[in-house]
């Protein structure tokens, strides 16, 4: 039995022993390299660039540029160039690249790349964005080809607006005894994945276009690139090494456009782009920022009667994923509550800030973050312990969600357990707010959350299983190693399926979309039902296949076999069995007469019943089921300097059910680190014409090793039928509560309203001292 | 372009490469040796995923020249075969995507060297140069740990 079972990861040893290769690590002498030129301006018409001294640089191949014929990009809105093309829109916006013979003559010449911009005014946050005199980013939105389910307001910078529109508000607010109202902002951050991103692209004599990307979407790639440049989808070919780190950064097609732009400029000789890190952080998509109003209403008792939520999302310069993260935003408006009554208004707003892309927890840290937040705000209001407010609304099977989904006990998990479980753990009736000395006190704050996935109705993935001489099988998924450790659990589900030791399956780690089946993308912590679910359809058809072939050496019918243990038994004569190493390519018969051939099956998956949300009220069916859960985080508060340390990070989830213990309690831990990040200390900071003043790891700085707090995580099993083995997705979720508890408990100790992010102590002085807020520090 | 052909010693083996004086020494392992194990990850000595060992210490090689260290012995990741604190990432899962892995293990790896009764508060001023975006650090913490005291009891053996 795997199930459960912490079996290391199948690429464990490469890792550790510096073999394991990601894209940067393939080079040959035959490749070029590209180095772009990036935008010093975040909003600026390009005059002119005058390209005719770097032309002429030793090593340099070709020098590219916007043109008017490189198609419009994205994946909902078509409204991205390659390479700006009349105007820059952000700070880092690449506006030409350079192709030498090695980076560094490429990054000579790209110095002598002359462009003269004119400055236009700059849209520096949703609010400047949404007022009248705002200066449009997009004068051509109308004009747009886009997806049929979003809808940008011309002459506006709104590039999408979702609407929930559920119940009845005015009865709403007539039950409501009790209401608050709060505003929240925070501006875009970073995935800042330890490897940037970098994509090479090759155009062959025959037409076949070669493209190694470190990516999320490796078969997005393939399906844009035809359909941006109106090239046979079978023609191109995308492999994706082992990824360093992705976190929804890697999901948008960006660098490989560009590196096959490139290499198209060189006659189809390969080229490379590779990210240094501040290109990484600007340049590529970032992590999108939120303004929100959240208002509730509530009976004195605390029953949730109305919520009124307006979120405008930070999408950047270009719309990339910020429509369907709105979107998402808006399936998940209220926090795991029950309420009957609730006005949604989610909005994808353009800036002229770097553009947004998909970011663990794909909205729900950042709607949650405002949503339980303003829980706290209420329950303060009312008098009442955040526990038992939250307790008190927990959603159920039965309810419904805001976008109506109708829950039973096996598409939403047990909530209230995780609760009681969290409140038990953090030793909640002790005390939430203790002082240790004249200047120290120790507060504990909390948050609960919940998932579901946003993706294509349509998304599916498949998997083919082959096998090898030695009873082995072969295992192909084209879902990408990002380092969730999911490829490692599809092995254990099919050990577990074909009653084998999970060494005996190989499992091949990079993707290459023309060998294997498609896996949508590698996101939204779908990988293991989907890919899973493949998986077992896939080891059905084998059984079926050995069973078959036994059957003939073993003269019955197939179904008195049984498979497991390497073998093909008879059920009930345990005595007569043949080895699968024996059947596995057919049989052969002692005159020599042959049957068969190697056994290989292959499974698919696509999820059933998903819906478009409606446009008027949204409702809808966006994912298949909700994890639940609830985290808490325990500091130290300095109340001189406002400088304070977290002890302790809880969280309890709902997983449906455990597949690989370490594995999970990884994943947990990791997102709560990350969380922890965003919430404390992680933020671009723009100046007034919106440049970014600090890309780089030094002056943006994630967690480092020795700041981590003790982590608490607990699992609560409630399946999820549909399912392997009942589990729910895990790997986002520790993060998405931590900027509300983080928030929450240092409210709490500081005795303020603390509804901005990121929460460093300088913010905390301010407000304390000076009552400022909506003020970015 | 100004090259010059120099010879370093690396994992034990003297290798002779042409290179300009401006390249560091993280380019030349990775382009020209073809030891990919040490990453690229800010060039800028922020965050530690380049991190190998140079005479016992480690060092971040995106910071350094590669004419720099003729003379020195350098170690790679590819250059550690099967060490305790190898076993021990995989065994308490101390990576998710690996890329920080190599520039970690080296780190810890000449801590556990000079240091083998290293506390909570030296491992932290060691390992704090390098970042991990995957792990909470935690499984970090107990790998390094385990094999300081796995070091600890050879040492007391000897
Ligand atoms: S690459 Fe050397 S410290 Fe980051
Ligand atoms: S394991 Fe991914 S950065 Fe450390």
């Amino acid at each position: 039995m795997t199930i459960g079972d912490s079996i290391f990861r199948k690429e464990a040893l490469e890792k550790v022993t510096g073999t394991a290769k990601y894209t940067d690590d393939y080079h040959s002498p035959a490749m070029l390299h590209a180095k772009l030129i990036v935008s010093p301006h975040a909003h600026a018409k390009i005059k002119s660039i005058d390209i005719l001294e770097a032309q002429k640089a030793p090593g340099v191949r070709a020098v590219v540029t916007g043109q008017a014929e490189f198609p419009l990009t994205g994946e909902e809105i078509h409204d991205r160039p390659p390479i700006a093309f009349g105007k820059v829109r952000y700070h880092g916006e690449p506006v030409a690249a350079v192709i030498a013979d090695t980076l560094q003559l490429a990054k000579k010449a790209a110095e002598l790349v002359k462009v003269t911009y004119e400055s236009l005014p700059v849209v520096n946050s949703p609010s400047e964005a949404l007022s009248t005199s705002a200066p449009l980013v997009h004068e051509n939105l109308g004009q747009y080809e886009k997806i049929q389910h979003v809808f940008p307001e011309p002459n506006t910078n709104i590039a999408d607006r979702i609407k929930i529109r559920k119940g009845n508000m005015e009865i709403g607010w007539q039950e409501s005894e009790v209401t608050v109202e709060t505003n929240f902002s925070f501006g875009p951050s970073d995935h800042a994945a330890m490897e940037t991103r970098c994509a090479t692209a090759e155009i062959r004599p025959d037409g076949h276009i070669l493209i190694s990307s470190s990516s999320q979407s490796p078969y997005m790639i393939k399906k844009l690139m035809s359909e941006y440049f109106d090239l046979e989808a079978g023609k191109i070919i995308v492999t994706t090494p082992l990824v360093g780190g992705a976190y929804g950064g890697k999901v948008p097609t960006q660098l490989e456009i560009i590196a096959y732009l490139a290499s198209k400029a060189v006659g189809g000789r390969p080229v490379k782009v590779f990210n240094e890190r501040e290109e990484d952080m600007i340049t590529s998509p970032v992590h999108i920022g939120l303004e929100a109003t959240v208002k509730l209403g509530s009976t004195r008792d605390g029953k949730l009667k109305a919520a009124k939520l307006f979120y405008t999302f930070d999408s950047g310069a270009y719309s990339d994923k910020g429509a369907t993260i709105s979107r998402a935003a808006a399936v998940s408006c209220t926090g795991p509550y029950f309420i009957e009554n609730i006005w949604c208004d989610s909005l994808c707003v353009y800036t002229n800030h770097p553009y947004a892309t998909a970011y663990r927890g794909f909205s729900h840290s950042e709607v949650l973050f405002a949503f339980e937040r303003t829980m706290d705000v209420l329950a303060e209001k009312l008098g009442m312990d955040p526990f038992e407010l939250r307790e008190k609304n927990a959603i159920l099977p039965g309810h419904t969600t805001p976008t109506e989904v109708d829950l039973n006990s096996s598409n939403v998990g047990n909530l209230p357990e995780c609760l009681r479980k969290l409140k038990e753990l953090m030793k909640w009736d002790e005390g939430r707010f203790i002082k240790i000395n004249d200047r120290k006190v120790r507060a504990k704050g909390i948050s609960c959350i919940w998932k579901t996935s946003t993706i294509d109705t349509n998304a599916s993935s498949g998997v083919i299983l082959t096998y090898n001489p030695d009873g082995s099988l072969n295992l192909l998924s084209g879902l990408v190693e990002i380092g969730t450790g999911t490829k490692t659990v599809l092995a254990q589900i099919l050990a577990e399926k074909m009653k084998m030791d999970v060494s005996q399956i190989h499992v091949r780690m990079e993707v290459d979309t023309q060998t294997m089946p498609e896996h949508w993308k590698t996101v939204a912590s779908r990988g293991t039902y989907m890919a899973g679910r493949a998986v077992q359809q896939a080891a059905d058809d084998l059984i079926r296949q050995l069973k078959d072939m036994a059957s003939r050496v073993l003269v019955c019918s197939p179904d008195e076999l049984e498979v497991g243990y390497g073998k093909v038994i008879v059920k009930d004569d345990p005595t007569k069995s043949c080895m699968i190493a024996d059947i596995a390519y057919g049989h052969k018969y002692p005159n020599g007469n042959a049957i068969g051939g190697q056994i290989m099956a292959n499974g698919k998956f696509m999820f059933k019943h998903m819906t478009h949300l409606d446009r008027e009220t949204g409702s809808g069916k966006p994912g298949p089921e909700w994890t639940v859960g609830a985290q808490g985080i325990e500091i130290e508060f300095d109340t001189r300097d406002f400088t304070y340390r977290i002890l302790k990070a809880y969280s309890v989830i709902d997983v449906g059910k455990v597949l690989n213990y370490k594995g999970a309690l990884g994943q947990v831990m990791g997102a709560m680190s990350m969380g922890i990040g965003f919430a404390g200390r992680e933020a671009f900071i723009f100046d007034r014409k919106g440049k970014v003043l600090n890309p780089q790891l030094r002056t943006y700085v994630p967690p480092h090793y020795g700041e981590h707090p003790e982590y608490i995580v607990e699992f609560v099993e409630t399946p999820h039928i549909d399912a392997p083995h009942g589990a729910r997705g895990i790997g986002e979720h520790g993060l998405i509560g931590m900027p509300a508890a983080l928030a929450n408990v240092l409210s709490n100790a500081a005795g303020i309203n603390l509804n901005q992010l990121p929460l460093v102590p300088e913010l905390i002085w301010k407000i304390k001292t000076q009552g400022v807020q909506n003020d970015s520090v | 372009m100004h090259t010059t052909e120099i010879t370093l010693e690396v994992n034990g083996e003297t290798r002779s490469v042409t290179v300009r004086n401006a390249d560091t020494l993280l380019y030349v392992l990775r382009d020209k040796l073809g030891l990919t194990g040490a990453k690229p990850g800010c060039l800028n000595g922020d965050c530690g995923t380049c991190t190998i060992d140079v005479d016992g210490n480690p060092m971040k090689s995106c910071l350094m020249l590669a004419v720099e260290v003729q003379e020195a012995k350098i170690t790679t990741v590819e250059g550690l075969k099967y060490s305790s604190l190898q076993t021990e990432f995989v065994d308490k899962f101390a990576f998710q995507c690996g890329y920080c892995t190599p520039g970690f293990i080296m780190n810890a790896n000449a801590l556990i060297k000079q240091y083998p009764h290293a506390n909570d508060m030296l491992i932290k001023e060691w390992l704090e140069s390098n970042i991990c975006r995957c792990t909470g650090y935690k499984e970090i913490e107990e790998a390094v740990k385990s094999a300081l005291a796995t070091a600890q009891t050879v040492l007391r053996q000897q």
